[in-house]
């Protein structure tokens, strides 16, 4: 199994004035191919400053984070922009798709940043990424005539456009309501058996219990990094759910 | 990335928001409409100018006596009354000038013109048959008085349409009919055409003309002549006629060298050059007010610029998230400023040309669009876009992508 991620001695400084802020006080691990991760902390662990590490939006103020095998320390703003393009897929908490404008054309965002596509291509990719996420009915649809879960599919969708190494998703099920959330996780765990490596950032130990690894922070370093033998099924997790009586 | 990419986005992102790119493109439609309907005004008006002094006779050159301030002391006089122009310079620029095709003397009086029952206060100019030419004035019926009639002084006449409407009522033809001018009865041999108002806007149909001999004798009992009206071979050598009369009449007025000129030498061209430089002026303070106005709408593209890029400030995160360069995100914002400004200036042109064609049709003022306000109008709200959607551009580049993920 190949090595997605590798964290060694990461620490990341922030300098608030005359004090320095440590938010990362040395953190080591490795992601293989494949895993399905939750980087779990309270507010205040370093979780976030650790996010923006691992999606290449910063970079570490000493340490080595290698992406698929790239340091990235040493790589230009640009450098860093087009590796967020080619290797990572981004799923955040509030979506952020565009407004007015339609699933597929925020699917195909990614894509008009990758010189390489044609329209064809764009187009092509971007309905089979609807497809994986089971929104194929919905191309032409409009961010507000979707409901949480489908706009969240729809930024999956977003994510798995480019085929990057790595799903990172911040708290990605935290606006949605627990059968929701649970729909959600079903679909991260159906594109992990399909050989997708997820990085989940969250601080609900419910989520957690989906995923195959948890790495716990607190106060900047890691405190407990531990295989889960026993991973919950969502699909399972979503038929126990009672029948809900409010919709 | 490529540069088709970038249009696509940037189109995408106006097709967003319509209303709002329309109100900002509404400051640039404005701002080049009334630059080009103002120049079009302007331009209009120096063309009418121009048209009109051309119709006096575009090659003209008109000579007039002016009173020798050598001559110290004493009433200055009347240029009509100054005695200084003769037949004699007449012959002498007939003889002598090369760049000279018609010369003719012109003496003029006014007085009352009576046809039966009928009368009309009018002036009698007294000319030579080449007079006609000078002044590019075809006959509308009749012929013109000839050499013969000049030498024999007779009492023969042309008159102008508005003495012809004055005069005879209910289409009567006037040729071959005897007016009488102060008395004396003149035959009309011809009609002149109409020529409308000159420059000044003096009626230039009210006039009746005749042979010079007999206005001189027969009217006025003058021997001198009041002005010369002569025509250069065409527009470009006026310059060279007009030094070279100046030079014949200099000699034949035995001027010396140092002495003031006893005359005057115009031509039409300065006539044109001046009333054009009073309309020029008039177009640069028109373009001026306007350039104001594309300014200004210019400084609503900025404007609008900086809100959107606040506004959007979440979208540049994540396009900046998911792999957009600085380069990508100054790119977009400057394609959409541009966007916005050139089919601003699209329609501002085209509007600009409706709204000089209505000018004329409804206000009746003449407008004339040139083709160099709309290329020149059209390169500065490019440019204007570019200028004032740079610095919106480039803060929107800058952003932190996680400083802007999290903006609310």
């Amino acid at each position: 199994m190949g090595k997605i991620l590798e964290l060694h001695d990461l620490k990341r400084e922030f300098r608030m004035g005359t004090e320095i802020v440590r938010a990362l006080k040395g953190v080591s691990f490795e992601v293989t191919t494949g895993e399905f991760v939750t980087i779990m902390g309270s507010s205040g662990s370093g979780k976030t400053t650790l996010l923006n590490l691992l999606g290449c939006l910063d970079k570490p103020t000493s340490g080595v984070y290698q992406l698929d095998g790239v340091d990235i320390s040493k790589l230009s703003r640009d450098e860093l922009a087009r590796l967020r393009n080619r290797k990572i897929g981004f799923v955040f908490q509030s979506y952020n798709l565009l407004a007015r404008t339609s699933a597929l054309e925020n699917v195909e965002l990614p894509l008009f940043y990758n010189s390489g596509l044609t329209a064809h291509d764009r187009k092509e990719r971007a309905v089979k990424a609807l497809e994986a996420v089971k929104l194929a009915e919905r191309l032409d649809h409009m961010p507000n005539q979707l409901s949480g879960g489908q706009q969240q599919r729809v930024a999956i969708a977003r994510a798995l456009v480019n085929e990057p190494v790595m799903i990172l998703a911040d708290e990605a099920t935290g606006n949605l309501d627990t059968r929701t959330s649970y729909e959600i996780m079903a679909l991260l765990q159906e594109l992990n058996q399909a050989g997708k490596t997820i990085v989940f950032v969250t601080h609900e130990p419910d989520i957690a219990a989906f995923s195959s690894r948890t790495v716990m922070l607190r106060d900047g370093k890691v405190i407990r990094d531990s295989k889960n033998e026993n991973v919950r099924s969502a699909r399972q997790a979503l038929s126990e759910l009672p029948v809900a009586d409010d919709y | 990335m490529n540069f088709f990419n970038l249009i696509r986005i940037a189109l995408r992102a106006l097709q967003r928001n319509k209303l709002r790119a329309f109100l900002t493109m509404l400051g640039i439609i404005i701002g080049v409409g009334a630059v080009i309907a103002m120049v079009a005004i302007g331009q209009g008006s120096k063309q009418s100018i121009q048209d009109q002094l051309s119709s006096m006779g575009s090659n003209m050159i008109t000579i007039r006596p002016n009173s020798n301030t050598s001559v110290g002391g004493g009433a200055r006089l009347d240029a009509t009354s100054l005695q200084t122009l003769k037949l004699d310079d007449i012959k002498a620029i007939e003889q002598q000038a090369k760049y000279i095709t018609a010369v003719s003397p012109q003496v003029s009086g006014k007085g009352q013109a009576i046809n039966g029952a009928l009368n009309w206060p009018t002036s009698i100019q007294g000319v030579s048959p080449s007079y006609l030419d000078i002044r590019d004035w075809p006959l509308k019926e009749g012929v013109a008085f000839g050499d013969n009639d000049v030498k024999a002084a007779t009492k023969v006449c042309l008159i102008g349409q508005t003495v012809v409407e004055n005069l005879f009522s209910g289409g009567e033809n006037p040729v071959g009919k005897t007016i009488r001018f102060n008395k004396i009865p003149f035959k009309i041999i011809g009609v002149l055409s109409e020529k409308g108002e000159n420059a000044f806007g003096q009626d230039q149909d009210d006039i009746i003309l005749a042979p010079y001999t007999t206005v001189q004798k027969r009217i006025l009992a003058i021997p001198y002549i009041q002005n010369i009206f002569a025509s250069a071979i065409d527009e470009s050598s006026s310059t060279l006629a007009t030094e070279e009369v100046s030079q014949i009449l200099r000699t034949a007025h035995k001027l010396k060298t140092g002495d003031d000129d006893d005359f005057t030498v115009r031509t039409q061209a300065e006539l044109i050059n001046t009333f054009s430089s009073t309309s020029q002026l008039l177009t640069v303070l028109l373009a001026a007010i306007a350039g104001i106005s594309l300014v200004v709408g210019g400084i609503g593209i900025m404007n609008i610029m900086y809100v959107s890029v606040t506004e959007r400030t979440k979208e540049i995160g994540l396009r900046m998230s998911i792999g957009a360069r600085g380069i990508d995100i100054l790119l977009q914002f400057l394609i959409e400023a541009i966007l916005i400004s050139i089919t601003g200036g699209l329609i501002g042109i085209a509007l600009g040309i409706t709204a000089s064609k209505l000018i004329t049709v409804f206000l009746s003022w003449p407008t004339l669009v040139s083709e160099s306000s709309i290329v020149l109008s059209f390169i500065v709200c490019t440019v204007t876009g570019v200028f004032f959607g740079y610095y919106p551009a480039v803060k929107a580049s800058r952003l932190d992508p996680i400083e802007a993920l999290r903006y609310e």
